[in-house]
């Protein structure tokens, strides 16, 4: 959230009195508002006026960073509850969780698949985000040791899980550099770990098992302490309790900006779960409620796709929704003979169209042409999807290479194009198709 | 300790009750509930969300093969597939009437009417019955299937805006349920049930599909202008607190994750598992969304998402 000078200025001694190296208080809060000093600079800020400030400057959600250099996790600074309200921005990281219990070569061989894992959808490329290693053995030195190991073989965001402050003291050592997340302070533990966390710089867990209150409070040592990124553990595990503690999170954070909850939360699906595949699910209700982190014990290709693909979904921007690459998309397997048709990047519209094809017997090209991102009608009444537009990508796509036809399918709602483009397109036929997607496969079936 | 006190909405609204079966059939009840979905802590949810198993009038033949693996010899045969879906936990069947599409054989009233007796008969579960999407021929058969079903409150679907008259009467003629299908679009859906109120339908015999996007396939569309739908009706407009029905197994099953083994990419991982995950995953966004009925395909995704529901229920 932040403040316009003016909003600033109400908390400024109003004294003109130039010690900060501006002529008056009004100019000084200018600057501020900008972000180009800071408001200590300011040396007759009262007490009050300080913390107003500061809590006030804060996102309701803090963003906190785990990892370093390109690869990290940001997650928090949140500013909705429903997506649709405005967007939902920093996609919750996904974990491995590796024990020190397990043998060190199965360990690396699961490290090694994770790393490797990447899996592209709508022309971005997606991968698993880290690893949660925990001190399943209770053994410092075993601790340490996978810790070191996993950070060598795959320097990557790093949860630390261990309540033992000197266990997490030794494999700090060896990965603090990495700025893991240290999972967790406690009631018990929370002074120790605090400190570490401070020495190391990292962003720290707060695990209380006592309902929210009781997690409020230990976040409130926690920061008087003086660490500021904290990472939430309200320890409900099963569907329903990680449903309510989540959602009670965010509110209190959003509607009631109540500062001792207002971090992002780290879920563990598999807890509450009793399979890989149960795992998944939990985890995508958590995806779109509000994690975020989430510590997986299981991975495998099948369960990763479909929920890096729901965090695409959700996290995708309302405002802004994804276009597709324009090109020449061959749907099913389509051979020289296969039908042209053609369509929008508007996502919807393609994924419509796409999943129609799909469905048909007939295996298709689908040519998308840039109508930035506008769908069949809206793009034409916008004159971004005339017959010279789709003259000029079957042109620029080279249809003509990749089909031994000359006919083009155009959407139904296009017919009075049809006339005009086969003016531009000299040779070619045009057939006009259906108005809607879904009756595409019995177009096909009857006039291809 | 601070102290904190749990923010409360103060909802307005209520989504109706709508109940189908009864008279001698299992009866099955949604939605009820004057709050968000499984929030138990700040209202009541009367009634789970339910499942449906879709049963095509055909022998499936162009499903993916987990589906046809699943159910096995079944398939030939509509009352025996709809009785090994209730064995396997579903709470509704879903009995689609393929074969009187054009394309697909183009049957008419008779055949209808002689599938959907025959589904009555073989379940006691309550029944919703599908058209072939084709406006003329879905009043045609919907009409056949309303008779034939008559006292037996079913669902007839889908009512759109270019036949909503013929199923919205037969509907209060045989004292059934209409669904109102609309395209992802908040006041398309509250538009199609203000035309079937003035019908004369009450309001606790709609259902709306507000037109189910798969994951990867649109489903973000799907998930927010059901939120949206949801909260204007918790907000007090009646026009939108129909229960929602999503067609999560037919828009999952339908697209390549789902279908295809060969030429994809390794990190997709096996059909046998990644075209289930498809459904299941599609199947639990939705329900976060608001979905009070859920029609799906395979009969493992039924006992899974039938089992998060049951926890989301506390």
């Amino acid at each position: 959230m932040s403040m316009t000078g003016v909003q600033i200025y109400k908390f400024l001694p109003k004294t003109n009195c130039k010690k900060c190296g501006f002529p008056t208080c009004l100019a000084f809060a200018m600057k501020v508002a900008q972000k180009s000093i800071a408001i200590t600079d300011c040396p007759d800020l009262s007490e009050e006026s300080t913390l107003a400030l500061e809590s006030a400057a804060r996102p309701p959600i803090q963003i906190v960073t785990v990892g370093a250099d390109e690869k990290k996790i940001e997650v928090g600074g949140e500013v909705v509850m429903f997506r649709h309200e405005k967007t939902f921005y920093h996609p919750p990281g996904l974990v491995i969780r590796l024990k020190d219990s397990t043998p060190l070569e199965e360990n690396l061989k699961q490290v090694e698949a994770v790393a490797s894992y990447q899996v592209e959808r709508v022309g971005m490329m997606f991968t698993v985000d880290g690893f949660a290693i925990e001190n399943d053995s209770g053994d410092a030195a075993a601790f340490a040791k996978l810790v070191a190991a996993v950070a060598e073989k795959a320097p990557s965001p790093l949860v630390l899980m261990s309540t033992k402050p000197d266990a997490m003291k030794t494999a700090l050592e060896k990965a603090g550099p990495l700025r893991p997340l240290i999972y967790a302070a406690t009631t018990d533990n929370w002074s120790d770990m605090t400190e570490l966390a401070k020495a190391h710089g990292c962003p720290l867990a707060v695990a209380a098992g006592d309902g929210l209150e009781g997690l409020a409070g230990l976040v409130e040592q926690v920061t008087g302490n003086g660490v500021e990124n904290i990472v939430l553990d309200p320890g409900g595990r099963d569907y329903l309790s990680s449903l309510t503690q989540l959602t009670q999170i965010r509110r209190l954070a959003l509607k009631e900006n109540f500062r001792p909850l207002g971090f992002p939360v780290i879920a563990f699906p598999g807890e509450g779960t009793d399979s890989n595949e149960e795992e998944s699910m939990l985890a995508g209700q958590q995806v779109a409620k509000y994690a975020g982190i989430i510590v997986l014990n299981h991975f495998s290709p099948s369960t990763m796709y479909p929920l890096l693909t729901l965090r695409l979904n959700i996290y995708t921007d309302p405002q802004k929704p994804i276009q597709m690459q324009p090109g020449l998309y061959p749907i099913g397997n389509p051979k020289e003979d296969s039908p042209v048709c053609v369509t929008t990047n508007f996502s919807l519209t393609y994924f419509a169209v796409a999943g129609e094809l799909e469905g048909s017997a007939f295996p298709s090209w689908l040519m998308v042409c840039d109508t930035e991102g506008l769908s069949v009608l809206t793009a034409w009444a916008a004159g971004k999807f005339d017959a010279e537009r789709i003259a000029k990508a079957t042109k620029e796509f080279n249809i003509a290479g990749s089909v031994n036809h000359h006919r083009v399918i155009i959407p139904g709602h296009l017919a009075v194009l049809r006339g005009e483009l086969e003016e531009e397109l000299s040779g070619w036929e045009v057939l006009v198709g259906p108005r809607d997607a879904v009756d595409l496969g019995a177009f096909l079936k009857k006039s291809w | 300790m601070p102290t904190v006190e749990i923010p409360v909405e103060k909802w307005s609204g209520k989504i109706h009750e709508v109940r189908l079966g009864g008279q001698g059939r299992k009866e099955v009840v949604v939605g009820g509930e004057n709050t968000l979905p499984f929030l138990h802590f700040e209202g009541s949810i009367p009634n789970p969300p339910v499942l449906a198993v879709e049963v095509l009038d055909r022998d499936p033949r162009d499903w993916a093969e987990p589906l046809l693996q699943a159910w096995g010899d079944v398939l030939k045969n509509p009352a025996a597939w709809a009785k090994k879906a209730v064995e396997v936990g579903a709470n509704l069947i879903a009995l689609r009437l393929k074969t009187a599409h054009p394309e697909e054989g183009n049957t008419g009233a008779e055949e209808a009417k002689r599938v959907v007796s025959s589904v009555l008969e073989a379940v006691d579960v309550p029944l919703i019955v599908l058209g072939p999407e084709v406006a003329e021929k879905d009043n045609e058969v919907l009409v056949a299937a309303s008779e034939a079903g008559r006292g037996q409150r079913l669902a007839l679907g889908n009512c759109e805006e270019k036949n909503y008259r013929t199923i919205g009467a037969t509907c209060l003629a045989d004292g059934h349920v209409a669904i109102g299908k609309t395209p992802i679009e908040i006041n398309l859906a509250k538009q199609l049930n203000i035309l079937l109120s003035d019908l004369g339908m009450s309001q606790d015999s709609l259902l709306m599909d507000p037109t189910t996007g798969a994951l990867g396939y649109g489903l973000e569309y799907t998930y927010s202008v059901m939120e949206r739908l949801r909260l204007a009706a918790l907000g007090g407009d009646k026009m939108t607190s129909m229960p929602m029905i999503c067609t999560v197994g037919e828009e999952a099953w339908r697209q390549k994750e789902a279908k295809t083994s060969e030429g994809v990419p390794d990190t997709w991982g096996p059909l046998a598992e990644r075209a289930l995950r498809w459904e299941e995953m599609t199947a639990i966004s939705l329900l976060q969304s608001g979905a009070n009925i859920i029609v799906l395909r395979h009969p493992s995704t039924v006992e899974k998402v039938q089992s998060a529901i049951t926890r989301l229920m506390g």
